[in-house]
C-alpha cells in the first residue's frame, strides 16, 4: 500500500457518496477548514457529487491567505534591506501587499529565494556569513514544528545570521470565533488532518460540546474528504456532537508530542491578526522572550505601515464561510489568479482560486 | 499549505546532531527530517510536510477504513 491510489479509488467514491445519499434526510452546512481539503474537494468535483442538500462551505484553513497585510507588508520592507537574504515558501511571493509583492521586490534586484523547507533557509544562512537571512514562517500547527525546529538549530549552529518572520495561527480559536458569529451557517466541520496529525483532536471536544456541533477530523484524498463528510452526516441525522476520526492511519487523539514539545519550547500563544479577519484573541503563536535574536521584527525596526487593502476584495466574509467566491461581484471579473485583489484568489488553496481554476460559476 | 504527503523511508541518518532520512515518494527520493518520529524505521511509510515526517503511517488503521468503506460500498449494491 502507498497510501495514494487507494484512496482515489472511484468506486469507493461512489460507494461512499451513495451512503451519504442514503443517510441524508434533511439540509445541512458543513464547513471544511483546510484549503487543501477545499482544492481537493474542488479538483475532484466532490461537490457536485453530493446530494444536493449538502453544502459545503469553506473555512479559514489558507495560511496564505489569512497572514495580515501588515505582515506582508513587513516582509516586503525587510526583503528590500541589501543586507538580507528573504526566504519563504513558494505560495507567499505572489501575495500582493499594499505596494506590490515578494516577486515584484526580487525582480527590483534584492535577494528573495523560495526553500522547500525551513531547514534549506538555514543552511543559505550557514552558507552566507556575511547576509542576514530571514525566513518569512508562516502556517498553521502542522508548520510550527519545522519553523520552531529551525531556531534552535540555528542556536546549535552557532548562526547570528538567521531569523523569522513568525505568523503563526490557530485553528480552534478561528472555529470558536466562525461558531460564536451571528450570522454563523455551519452546523458540522471537517477538521484538518494534518494539523491534528501534530495537536491531536482533544482540543476539539470542548468546541463541539459548547456549539452542539460535530467535528470529524479528515484527510485529503477524495475517500478521506467523504468519509469525513459521512461521518460528520451521521453525527447531525443522529443529533449527536461527538469529535470523530476519519484519518486514524495519520492522526491519534494526543497528536506528535516531539513535534508539540519543540512548539512549547521556542513559541507561545499570542494574539493574531487574520487577513479578512480581524484580530482572533490567542489565535497566534509568537517567538518566545528567550530567542528574541531569532525575531525578525526585533531585528528590523518596520516603523509607518499603513496597509490598504482593496475596497472590492470580500476574503473575510469567504474565508468565514458566509459568502461563496462565485457570489462577489468582483469574483473573475476584476479578480482572477492573474490579477488578485486579495490572498484568497493568490494562493492555489484559496476557496476563490479553487473556483476559479475548477470552473465554478453561477 | 498544510499539505502533506506519504512516502516510504530508505535511509535514516543524523546530520548535525538532527535524525534525518532519505524518503522515496514514489520514485523521487528526498532528504527530509525525522526528528518528530524517533520511533522510525527504515521500511515505514511517513506523512511529509515542509521537509519533516509529522507522523508514521499506520498501516494497520489505512487497512481497517478500506474494509470499513468496500463494506459500505458493496452493502448499497446488495441493496
Amino acid at each position: 500500500m502507498k497510501y495514494l491510489a487507494e484512496f482515489r479509488n472511484s468506486k469507493l467514491v461512489s460507494g461512499v457518496i451513495d451512503e451519504i445519499t442514503r443517510t441524508v434526510s434533511q439540509p445541512w452546512v458543513i464547513m471544511e477548514i483546510c484549503g487543501g481539503q477545499t482544492h481537493s474537494i474542488m479538483k475532484y468535483g466532490l461537490d457536485q457529487l453530493l446530494p444536493d442538500n449538502i453544502e459545503l462551505v469553506h473555512g479559514p484553513g489558507c495560511p496564505v491567505c489569512v497572514t495580515s497585510l501588515e505582515m506582508i507588508d513587513r516582509a516586503l520592507a525587510i526583503a528590500s534591506q541589501p543586507e538580507v537574504i528573504f526566504t519563504s515558501y513558494g505560495d507567499m511571493l505572489r501575495v500582493p501587499g499594499s505596494q506590490g509583492d515578494l516577486f515584484s521586490v526580487r525582480a527590483s534586484g534584492k535577494d528573495v529565494r523560495v526553500v522547500y523547507s525551513v531547514l534549506d533557509a538555514v543552511k543559505i544562512a550557514q552558507d552566507n556569513p556575511s547576509k542576514l537571512v530571514v525566513f518569512f514562517a508562516i502556517g498553521f500547527e502542522t508548520t510550527a514544528p519545522a519553523n520552531a525546529m529551525s531556531v534552535l538549530q540555528a542556536q546549535k549552529l552557532g548562526l547570528d545570521n538567521f531569523c523569522l518572520l513568525v505568523s503563526h495561527v490557530r485553528v480552534p480559536p478561528a472555529m470558536n470565533l466562525i461558531l460564536g458569529s451571528p450570522s454563523n451557517r455551519v452546523q458540522g466541520f471537517l477538521a484538518a488532518g494534518h494539523v491534528c496529525t501534530v495537536m491531536g483532536y482533544w482540543e476539539y471536544v470542548p468546541i463541539a460540546q459548547k456549539y452542539k456541533v460535530p467535528i470529524v477530523v479528515t484527510g485529503f484524498e477524495p475517500v478521506d474528504i467523504l468519509q469525513g463528510i459521512l461521518l460528520t452526516i451521521r453525527e447531525l441525522e443522529h443529533k449527536s456532537n461527538d469529535v470523530k476520526n476519519a484519518y486514524s492511519r495519520v492522526v491519534n487523539y494526543r497528536g506528535n508530542k516531539p513535534a508539540q514539545n519543540i512548539i512549547e519550547q521556542v513559541f507561545i500563544e499570542c494574539d493574531q491578526k487574520w487577513r479578512g479577519i480581524g484580530n482572533i484573541p490567542g489565535s497566534g503563536w509568537r517567538l518566545k522572550p528567550a530567542f528574541v535574536k531569532y525575531n525578525a521584527e526585533d531585528r528590523f525596526h518596520v516603523e509607518e505601515i499603513k496597509p490598504t487593502e482593496s475596497p472590492l476584495c470580500i476574503s473575510g466574509q469567504i474565508l468565514q464561510g458566509l459568502v461563496k467566491p462565485i457570489n462577489c461581484p468582483a469574483f473573475a471579473n476584476q479578480c482572477s489568479p492573474e490579477h488578485p485583489l486579495g490572498a484568497t484568489m493568490v494562493s492555489s488553496e484559496g476557496a476563490c482560486a479553487a473556483y476559479y481554476r475548477y470552473g465554478r460559476s453561477k | 499549505m498544510c499539505l502533506a504527503v506519504p512516502g516510504k523511508i530508505v535511509e535514516i541518518y543524523e546530520i548535525n546532531g538532527l535524525l534525518m532520512g532519505k524518503i522515496d515518494f514514489g520514485g523521487v527520493v528526498r532528504e527530509v527530517c525525522l526528528t518528530f518520529v524517533p520511533e522510525a524505521k527504515v521500511g515505514d511509510y511517513t506523512i511529509i510536510h515542509v521537509g519533516f515526517a509529522l507522523n508514521l503511517i499506520d498501516e494497520k488503521e489505512a487497512m481497517e477504513t478500506l474494509t470499513l468503506l468496500d463494506e459500505i460500498s458493496n452493502q448499497g449494491e446488495i441493496e
